[in-house]
């Protein structure tokens, strides 16, 4: 089970790399999204470990609302307003 | 009308779901706020009510769901090769194929189930138009292009939603 | 039986979320990364939860991590199709290789491919 999460962790950090590096804002911006979809596996896998059901509330959540910040920025990117 | 009844039963659905008790309290709260939110959003259900009752439509997605994660699945292989081979294997450019589907909610499966499937992902769609960024373009003729992207979808998603 | 089954379920989701990122590192240009990264991290993190499932069974656990996955199904291809659409608008170039380009072509603009060095 450790090692597994170490995996993922790991994984994240390379996603990292690309939003330190990233030529364009939309790649910072996917990566983010990225690690933000890791993040909520690693939470679902710490639920399944201590029996906690609560902690998937928290990785739906994060499911959810993290491509929330990618289509503002994509409506940006096209000129409109957030409203549109 | 029935778009919202169809809202409330959806919203309560997924409530029972995630909670996952029968207690009275918890499921009268769940009642009042979906209602509340069939009240506000029910307008905005892109699919017709009428269709959900038909059994044969929930049949075909019944048979949707295993040819969906097999495509899926081979798909994850393809990028893995990509992703493990030495020096970079890629061909990519964006291709423009047609769709003979009709209503909204079919054009958006399938715009999803194509950027889940090898090598390919939707950029836009207009009307009956869709742009797709191809990995590995095979082909120049737009006709032959659509057949192998679209593969078994488009049929069994004209059963499911048209 | 249906334990290793969901042991094996995520062990390969995370084998495949961690080639999703090795993706989003090795390939050349925006378009590219959102393909490998797209399709690897959703098959990998539904194949969690997934095997979630199967080794709680239909408990609070369980039934969580299914609704969770029609959450993740959603989530990267609209991101990933909503961000590609307005990079292109935006003049985000792709690769130098890119064989062709009908989207600008059709909007009546030269393609956004990079020039070759």
């Amino acid at each position: 089970m450790t090692i597994l999460l170490v995996i993922l962790v790991l994984g994240a950090f390379f996603c990292l790399y690309r939003v330190l590096r990233g030529p364009s804002i939309s790649d910072r911006v996917i990566a983010v999204d990225i690690v933000a979809v890791i993040f909520s596996s690693i939470t679902a896998l710490m639920a399944l470990q201590y029996k906690l059901a609560y902690l998937l509330d928290i990785s739906i959540a994060l499911a959810v609302i993290s491509f929330v910040a990618t289509l503002a920025l994509s409506k940006y990117l096209q000129g409109r307003s957030l409203d549109d | 009308m029935a778009r919202k009844l169809a809202y409330w039963i959806a919203g309560m659905a997924i409530w029972l779901l995630m909670t996952w008790t029968v207690e009275y309290q918890s499921v009268i709260a769940g009642a009042v706020l979906s209602f509340i939110a069939a009240l506000i959003f029910g307008k905005y259900l892109p699919l017709d009510p009428g269709k959900l009752l038909n059994p044969r439509r929930w049949f075909w997605l019944l048979i949707f769901m295993p040819v969906f994660a097999y495509q899926c699945f081979k798909a994850n292989l393809d990028v893995a090769l990509r992703v493990l081979a030495p020096g970079l294997r890629l061909n990519p450019g964006i291709v423009r194929i047609k769709t003979s589907l009709k209503s909204e909610i079919a054009r958006t499966f399938l715009a999803n189930s194509i950027t889940l499937t090898p090598g390919t992902m939707t950029v836009e769609i207009k009307d009956d138009v869709l742009y797709i960024h191809w990995i590995d373009v095979k082909t120049d003729d737009s006709e032959l292009a659509a057949k192998i992207i679209k593969g078994p979808f488009e049929k069994l998603l004209a059963r499911i939603f048209d | 039986m249906i334990d290793s089954l969901g042991w094996v379920f995520i062990i390969g989701g995370v084998v495949f979320n961690m080639l999703g990122c090795l993706g989003l590192v090795r390939f050349p240009d925006l378009y590219n990364r959102m393909q490998a990264a797209t399709k690897s991290v959703t098959l990998g993190t539904c194949g969690i939860l997934f095997g979630i499932f199967l080794l709680s069974g239909f408990s609070a656990l369980g039934i969580k991590a299914l609704v969770c996955i029609l959450f993740v199904l959603i989530n990267l291809p609209v991101a990933s199709h909503a961000l590609s659409r307005g990079s292109l608008i935006f003049g985000i170039k792709m690769w130098h290789k890119t064989v062709k380009d009908d989207f600008s072509k059709d909007r009546g603009e030269k393609p956004a491919i990079e020039e070759d060095e």
